[in-house]
């Protein structure tokens, strides 16, 4: 028997999701007060205050800072010594129903054609859930709403191997083409190579890290993109992305698979460790 | 840049004088639509059907609430703007047809100015800000399609005060997003020159 079970998982997702839904972490606030304090533009900086006050009210009222609570992206870190003998998965879409009621999340997902609501945020392939093992006998459970406005905006490309040098460009290319439209200042998730789903999943990933960690080519790839000086809302500004993340997999010899994805100044995502022992 | 406090129905002459840049505050009934529901009031019209609502004035804005129902009717929970970039293909049909004078909205709408040129303002609100507007939101009137789900359906929102708006495209032809996107189109292009 395990020491968790399907009721308790239930509920820490339903937790974290409110958690995410409703507060950013320091790392998003502290960049987003950084950039309103440098730009030197009334506008732009209108802009940051209305975000930085909006952050403010969700936190303290406990409501969603914003109307598209996004699909629900999970990453789930299962620790090799972890006993899970229920139904993980349905325990996490239970929890999503859950929360689509309790917080409540705007209900978003339909069937791609028929584009019918299924109510509750769940559906085929909905919530989003991604396995990994770790070494540990607990479960770590992340939730990262993704709103669509930002996600619209992402591209992924082909690169042919001789093309190394234009992956910075088609990174700077996405966020020109995407100028105003995913609510900058946004944080830019780039993945390269592996394969062509999993640049996407690479790049998807690397949204989660904290903000400040940004090695010289993540830092050169955002000194290009805020140059373009599409701002905050892309009413013009100095900031435009805070963030650029590139996580890489080896490839084929003939590939370079470069995905782009974006996401928008509210970068939400919580998690939560449960134990998960052998009773 | 002036700041403007503006009622529904709009008056075409308030509307033309708004300058891009300019600050708006509009008080009265704003009209929630995005791409279900701009499709079956293009669907309508080409059938000749009248809508459950009136447009003439109107101020609708790209938005889809998160709303809860609740024991005397429905709550808004949040309810900021959503991008306006989807409906940019619908919007002429949507202003040939109905004299709609402000559209409410984020991001901008590419080469839109000439389409709104004499009839209409775009008005931008801060993208994600959905906490913030809540309590500009004085009351849910009713809400129209709701078949389409909630955030497509037409919700008629009873508002005061609701801004700062900064007027992103007046009726004069003047585009702050064509603007800054134009200059960054200049860098984009010198920087690829640069790198290829």
């Amino acid at each position: 028997m395990s020491t968790l079970n399907s009721l308790s998982v239930s509920g820490a997702v339903e937790g974290i999701i409110r958690q995410a839904e409703t507060s950013l972490s320091n790392d998003v606030i502290e960049a987003l007060k950084n950039a309103r304090d440098q730009e030197s533009e009334g506008r732009a900086r209108a802009q940051l205050d209305a975000i930085l006050e909006n952050i403010r009210i969700a936190d303290t009222r406990t409501i969603p800072m914003c109307q598209d609570t996004g699909i629900l992206v999970f990453f789930v870190e299962i620790g090799r010594d972890a006993c899970i003998d229920f139904d993980m998965e349905e325990a996490i879409r239970k929890g999503v129903r859950q929360a689509t009621k309790s917080v409540p999340l705007r209900p978003n997902a339909v069937e791609p054609l028929t584009r019918q609501n299924s109510g509750d945020n769940t559906g085929d392939g909905l919530p989003d859930i991604n396995y990994s093992f770790v070494d540990s006998k607990t479960i770590t459970i992340t939730v990262a709403p993704k709103g669509a406005g930002s996600e619209n905006m992402s591209a992924i490309r082909m690169l042919k191997p001789s093309q190394v040098d234009s992956v910075k460009q088609f990174v700077v290319e996405t966020v020109f083409r995407a100028g105003g439209m995913p609510c900058p200042p946004i944080i830019v998730g780039v993945g390269i190579g592996g394969s062509f789903d999993k640049a996407a999943r690479l790049a998807k990933h690397s949204l989660l890290r904290d903000l400040n960690d940004m090695d010289d080519f993540e830092l050169e790839i955002l000194e290009a993109i805020n140059s373009l000086g599409i701002g905050p809302m892309g009413l013009g500004g100095r900031t435009t992305a805070l963030a650029v993340h590139v996580e890489k997999a080896h490839c084929h010899t003939a590939s370079l698979p470069v995905a782009v994805n974006i996401q928008c100044w509210a970068n939400r995502h919580a998690s939560v460790t449960l134990e998960a022992g052998h009773d | 840049m002036t700041e403007y406090h503006l009622t529904t129905p709009l008056n075409l002459n308030d509307i033309v004088e708004l300058q891009a840049g300019d600050i708006v505050y509009i008080s009265g009934t704003l009209y929630t639509a995005r791409d279900e529901a701009h499709l079956r009031i293009l669907e309508w019209t080409a059938e000749s059907r009248t809508l459950p609502f009136d447009l003439e004035g109107a101020a609708v804005y790209h938005c889809g609430p998160l709303m809860k129902r609740e024991s005397n009717g429905w709550r808004v929970v949040a309810a900021g703007p959503t991008t306006s970039a989807r409906m940019t293909e619908m919007t002429p049909g949507l202003l040939d047809n109905y004299n709609v004078r402000a559209i409410i909205g984020k991001g901008g709408m590419k080469d839109i100015a000439p389409v709104l040129k004499d009839r209409c303002v775009y008005l931008a609100y801060t993208g994600g800000c959905a906490a913030l507007t809540v309590d500009m939101i004085k009351s849910v009137k009713g809400v129209h399609w709701p078949d389409l789900g909630m955030p497509e359906a037409v919700w008629v929102l009873e508002v005061e005060e609701f801004g700062p708006l900064i007027v992103g495209v007046d009726a004069k032809g003047n585009d702050l997003f064509a603007e800054v996107m134009e200059r960054a189109g200049k860098v984009f292009e010198l920087s690829t020159n640069h790198d290829i």
